[in-house]
């Protein structure tokens, strides 16, 4: 084996020598010359109209810049930041798109909604003038649930939007087919809940810089963000009206996202747009607070779902109606979430023959709701796996094997074709089987129940549960997901420039927030190029280095970026080719390439690498009518998402006396396709796990009847903590994606899409003696023990 | 979060700091901190002036004085949780100090910030209510000597008058052998505050149990002693049957507190819980 | 009115003024631009602000600067010699970490771990950990990781 045969290997991360020493360099370690420091005076109301805002005692104030109210930005004509996603109505009249204000003038419509924007030469000059905005609310009623805001008589969020409804949508079989199909079944198991709101709580807050430089009229904005790229194109074309040449974004060590930093968010425009009111760079830093009022939140769904089985225990039908909680204004992919990325998902890994989904899309006085790790899969494998171990109790039926019973037989994806569901998606390749029965055997599960049995008798309740989910990963194509109502394209950029030396520069539109890009891509091209890791640099995060970049969220980076980065090498390689032909008087055809040279078939006749690269740029003996340089962009525009799967499964121990739940062990068996470094995919699971665990077990985003948000801060809203987790016990089946040159299918989001119902099915088993057949989650203490003792 | 603007001092001697306290009515004695700078974070608290008494020598010491051990005010929980005197002395104080908060927060926060803070879900006040302690008070008349029992009046509210501060804790040593304590508390999944927290101390001689102090924090205003559960306690061996009949009398009171983590019921059924796994630690 | 004051961090005097409303962990970044240590809640619950206070951990959003007067101050930037720390060498080699920004506070609530529990059992390390949220890793690798840095450790005290 060759030492460059890094694909599949585990190189200990190249970002990690820069954060284990706190020489990461996050947004908010950034300093301007002269920069000047914001804060948001925001509504501590969710519905109140702005009767005024007297600015002038905060104006006074020693280090104050400058005050920007709702009026003033009402005067500029800028309309706000736009949704990124069309869902019409299913009668064919367009959504509704009420505008989401920079700064709010007329209306607050959440707790948190921007009314002014304080600038001063201090952090705490500009904390002390927010104090001192004077601003006169007239308070609204406000709703916050959406089955309740859709109603006749709820206040409404928009004038615009009757029955707060930003649009409904449906996909599947026509509901007469399905409403027969469920008529028609032996046994129906219904399921009614809530998929609670949850703050993806990213550790480092959001953090922006704006810098206008007025001698070259150029602007640079610092962010926090997944996708510099996008942010620029929505603040240059809808937002602000500023020309993109003159725009720099730059995304540089991003502390964690998990959705909430892929979309543009107002602050972003408001330090770009006053800073070149004020001709000084602003700062502007959430605090944890403000995050939680104003980093869009995830899931939100109010949902009843009914799946119907014959006699026999086979799925006939499914039927779904859910209302999907938006928040106060679209968010830059609100819509598409409970749609696109749910009802899409609603097939499992069953043969369902008969499929339903209608989602209401609801305003509400509450945070936008947005992407959060999984966006929408969650909440369709959920309903799903709830569903089917439910369902498997009622029926008196083995979960396990309920599931064995309705799974969709293996197929490749190239000599099978891929499975065409009722739900608009064609699986690319599954084989679903395995990875339960690993599931099952690496959880002793013959043993299992003989052990609950007996634990029964001494008081202590222990529970198993099940979740076999698949996902979609890497959405695309562009061309389709236009047609569904995207606003973007879903490729991914990728320039490999081969520098005079051979080493190697790769520029990604892929952002890394966690994720080891630097690693992974590195071990990518390294592998392709048969040349050392540490000859290659990835370079991300910065519009003026990486010419296109959709970003990174939807578990897309390798599929997509990294296909990027192979077409590209496979372009650098091909010129290669010709260069190294004609230094070695070959044809190309009887080249080969392999370990970093490419040889004369059947020969020792060799040129390296590098040499070629020299070559290249020094082309005195070279092919004629060949360009010099050694530098290749590609746009990968993938044929299809791609579908990991897997089987997780929990095991709980509940105290009945205290209804607490301890979870003992978490076994997650995943699928998504090719791995190329096994110590980050297992990574990315873990962490994914933790927080799907963490919404059945401790998260949920609680607002009170008057639409305040009760939980704002990390002293009452719940995240898993190091005592709160066993050990993860992983493993992973291969399944490689038949349509990317990687064959892979990304990970990020698995684990958090598979393994919240596993934990709640295990409660629901440790629980059954009690007759509970259902809880809300999160599964609090109080819940658990108010269920088991009336 | 930034406070809002306020003056610092720093004093070394206790009469400094009652002084200063005296000249400034809007002044905050400042310890470790940990109660005090994060509700200035939030502004929901905008002192004139902080005293630092965090140096004062006379204030940081854990001592045993024969009938008692003395514990100075501005002793870290960390401290508590450690120190030789504490651990082989007052094991129920060092197992209660190492429960309090993260080891960070244990590594600033003091015993005295905590009682003058007087948190109704922080561990010392019904651990210091079951240990029997005194609460030593300076101010400009003189020292004040309150038992714990008297100290602790409602949310956030303690005898701690104006212009005083608290200098020393004084817990009696319990004759090792003969007593049996314990501290078992409910957490907050968040906060990692107590929802329901029971300090038992109890004597126990020819198996038979008196002068049982059983205290509680986080289930009312202030911490407080059930007597309740201790008569029930008093003069029976320690037994099952005895343990199930003291936590049925436990949570009997009107006013327990309701939050979005636990209800009133729900901390009542907790605390009678938490009484009995106090208990049954004891029978070990 | 800002007071003066003089610290101790990373071994060096510091001699500066601030106003007491200053917190340590602004010190520490803004005028001092030790900016490894990290701001995540501002309520004293994620650690990610933790650094030494005369080798004690603590969390330097909760501490004034002028609580730190006359003390010595130990942030992550002191950890690494030549070669990284072996807990800075425990993370990257059992990948306990991916954003890399609740790292510095673990570091250095790992070291006060190591330093008064040299050997600690998984429960330990949870326990001790139960004061820094980490949001990408669930914990697993971050165990991983110490126990790492305490064989390392334990293994130098021996060749000692």
């Amino acid at each position: 084996m060759s030492n460059t045969n890094y694909i599949g290997q585990s190189p200990k991360r190249v970002e990690d020598k820069r954060f284990t020493t706190g020489n990461g360099r996050y947004t908010d370690d950034i300093v301007l010359p002269n920069m000047t420091f914001a804060h948001f005076v925001r509504s501590p109301h969710a519905h109140a109209k702005i009767v005024s805002v007297d600015t002038s005692e905060a104006l006074a104030m020693k280090g104050v810049v400058a005050i920007f109210t709702g009026q003033d930005m009402k005067k500029t004509g800028i309309v706000g930041v736009p949704a990124g996603w069309q869902v019409d109505f299913i009668n064919g009249d367009r959504m509704k798109e009420p505008p989401h204000a920079l700064l709010v003038w007329d209306k607050a419509r959440h707790v948190g909604d921007g009314v002014a924007m304080v600038i001063a030469e201090s952090r705490a000059a500009a904390r002390d003038a927010a104090e001192a905005v004077v601003v006169e609310y007239d308070v609204l009623p406000a709703v916050v649930n959406a089955a309740k805001a859709v109603h006749d008589n709820a206040p409404l969020v928009h004038d615009d939007a009757p029955n707060n409804k930003a649009f409904d949508w449906t996909l599947g079989n026509p509901i007469g087919e399905v409403d027969a199909a469920i008529a028609a079944c032996a046994h129906v198991t219904t399921l009614e809940f809530t998929n609670q709101r949850l703050s993806p709580n990213a550790m480092e807050p959001r953090c922006a810089i704006g810098n206008y430089d007025q001698y070259n009229e150029k602007y640079t904005l610092y962010t926090t963000s997944q996708n510099p790229h996008l942010t620029r194109l929505l603040m240059c074309a809808f937002v602000l009206g500023i020309p993109e040449h003159k725009v720099r974004v730059v995304a540089p060590d991003v502390g964690g996202g998990f959705g909430s930093k892929i979309f543009h968010y107002i602050e972003e425009a408001m330090v770009i747009w006053a800073s070149k009111q004020i001709n000084r760079p602003i700062k502007w830093t959430s605090t944890r607070t403000e995050a939680f009022l104003t980093d869009a939140h995830g899931r939100d769904h109010v949902t009843k779902a009914e799946m119907g089985f014959d006699k026999d225990g086979n799925v006939k039908a499914l039927r779904v109606n859910t209302f999907a909680n938006l928040g106060a204004y679209l968010s830059t992919f609100g819509p598409a979430v409970p749609t696109y990325l749910h009802g899409t998902l609603l097939q499992g890994l069953y043969t369902t023959p008969k499929i339903n989904v209608k989602v209401t899309g609801v305003f509400t006085h509450t945070t936008a709701v947005d992407a959060y790790r999984g966006a929408g899969r969650p909440e369709a494998t959920y309903l799903l796996e709830r569903l089917m171990d439910k369902a498997a109790l009622e029926m008196n039926r083995d979960p396990a094997a309920l599931r064995f019973q309705n799974f969709i037989p293996p197929f490749d994806g190239v000599t099978q074709p891929g499975y065409v569901t009722q739900v608009a998606l064609q699986y690319d390749s599954g084989n679903y089987g395995p990875v339960l029965e690993r599931g099952l055997e690496m959880v002793g599960y013959e043993n299992f129940r003989a052990e609950q049995a007996a634990a029964r008798k001494k008081g202590k309740y222990l529970g198993i549960g099940f979740s076999t989910y698949i996902e979609a990963c890497g959405i695309a194509p562009s061309a389709v997901v236009g047609a569904l109502g995207a606003r973007a394209g879903l490729y991914e950029s990728a320039q490999v420039r081969v520098q005079p030396t051979g080493k190697v520069s790769v520029y990604s539109g892929s952002h890394s927030h966690g994720q080891g890009h630097e690693t992974t891509f590195a071990q990518v091209v390294a592998d392709k190029l048969g040349i050392p890791m540490s000859d290659i640099e990835i370079v991300h995060g910065d519009s003026e280095a990486v010419a296109f970049g959709m970003g990174t969220y939807g578990s897309r980076s390798l599929a997509v970026g990294g296909s990027a980065i192979v077409k590209s090498i496979e372009k650098v390689l091909e010129k290669g080719a010709k260069i190294a032909a004609f230094k070695l008087e070959a044809a190309v055809e009887d080249l080969e390439y392999a370990n970093g040279k490419w040889t004369v078939k059947g020969t020792n006749k060799s040129i390296g690498f590098g040499d070629v690269a020299l070559t290249a740029y020094v082309p005195h003996h070279y092919p004629a009518g060949l360009e010099p340089g050694l530098d290749f962009s590609s746009f990968y525009d993938p044929a299809n998402f791609t579908y990991p799967f897997g089987c997780h499964i929990a095991i709980v121990e509940v105290d009945i006396e205290t209804g607490k739940v301890k979870l003992n062990r978490f076994i997650a068996v995943d699928d998504v396709g090719n791995v190329i470094n096994p110590m980050i995919v297992d990574g990315q699971i873990h962490g994914g796990l933790a927080q799907g665990i963490g919404q059945a077990m401790f998260e949920e985003v609680l607002y009170d009847d008057d639409g305040q948000l009760v939980n704002a801060s990390y002293m009452d809203y719940t995240m898993p903590r190091a005592d709160d987790l066993p050990m993860f016990e992983t493993d992973r089946t291969v399944t490689p994606c038949p349509h990317n040159p990687l064959g892979v299918k990304g990970a990020g989001e698995a684990g958090c899409i598979g393994s919240t119902p596993a934990v709640v099915n295990a409660v629901m088993d440790a629980l059954h003696p009690f007759g509970i057949k259902d809880l809300v989650m999160p599964m609090t203490p109080e819940r658990v023990w108010r269920a088991i003792h009336g | 979060m930034i406070p809002s603007s306020f003056e610092y001092m720093r004093v070394s001697t206790v009469a400094e700091a009652i002084d200063a306290l005296r000249h400034d009515t809007d002044a905050k004695v400042l310890a470790g901190g940990h109660s005090l700078i994060p509700a200035m974070k939030l502004r929901l608290s905008q002192p004139s002036k902080l005293i630092d008494i965090s140096r004062i020598p006379a204030l940081n010491f854990i001592r045993d004085r024969g009938k008692y051990i003395a514990i100075g005010a501005a002793t870290t929980h960390g401290t508590i949780a450690t120190h030789k005197t504490t651990v082989q002395k007052l094991p129920l104080l060092a197992h209660a100090a190492s429960m309090i908060g993260d080891v960070q927060v244990r590594n600033m926060g003091t015993i005295g910030g905590s009682i003058a803070h007087a948190d109704p879900a922080a561990d010392w006040p019904a651990v210091l209510l079951a240990a029997g302690a005194t609460i030593v008070v300076e101010g400009s008349t003189g020292v004040k000597k309150i038992p714990a029992s008297e100290f602790f009046v409602d949310f956030f509210t303690t005898q701690l008058g104006e212009g005083e501060l608290i200098t020393e804790i004084h817990v009696p040593e319990p004759t090792v052998g003969t007593y049996r304590q314990a501290y078992a508390k409910f957490v907050q999944p968040a906060s990692r505050f107590a929802i329901v927290g029971c300090a038992i101390q109890f004597e126990l001689k020819d198996g038979v149990i008196s002068n049982a102090h059983v205290a509680y924090n986080g289930v009312l205003a202030c911490a407080f002693r059930d007597a309740a559960v201790e008569s029930s306690l008093n003069g029976q061996p320690l037994t099952e049957a005895t343990i199930e009949n003291a936590a049925s009398k436990a949570g009997a009171g009107s006013n327990i507190l309701s939050d979005n983590f636990a209800s009133a019921p729900y901390r009542a059924h907790l605390t009678k819980i938490y009484t009995k796994r106090a208990l049954q630690s004891c029978l070990a | 009115m800002k007071i003066p004051i003089k610290v101790l961090i990373n071994n060096k005097e510091v001699k500066t003024m601030v106003e007491p409303r200053q917190l340590l962990v602004f010190l520490l970044r803004d005028q001092l631009r030790l900016t490894g240590t990290h701001i995540g809640c501002d309520t004293s619950s994620c650690g990610a602000c933790t650094v030494h206070l005369d080798g004690n951990a603590v969390k330097s959003c909760t501490v004034l600067a002028v609580q730190v007067d006359g003390r010595s101050v130990h942030t992550i930037e002191s950890m690494a010699g030549s070669a990284l720390h072996p807990i800075q060498e425990g993370f990257k080699e059992e990948h306990g970490l991916q954003c890399g920004f609740c790292t510095p506070g673990m570091i250095m609530t790992t070291a006060n771990l190591l330093r008064t529990c040299p050997n600690p059992s998984e429960h330990q390390i949870r326990e001790a950990l139960e004061g820094n949220i980490c949001r990408c890793t669930g914990y697993h690798n971050i165990i991983k990781a110490v126990q790492y840095a305490a064989d390392k450790l334990q293994k130098e005290v021996k060749h000692v």
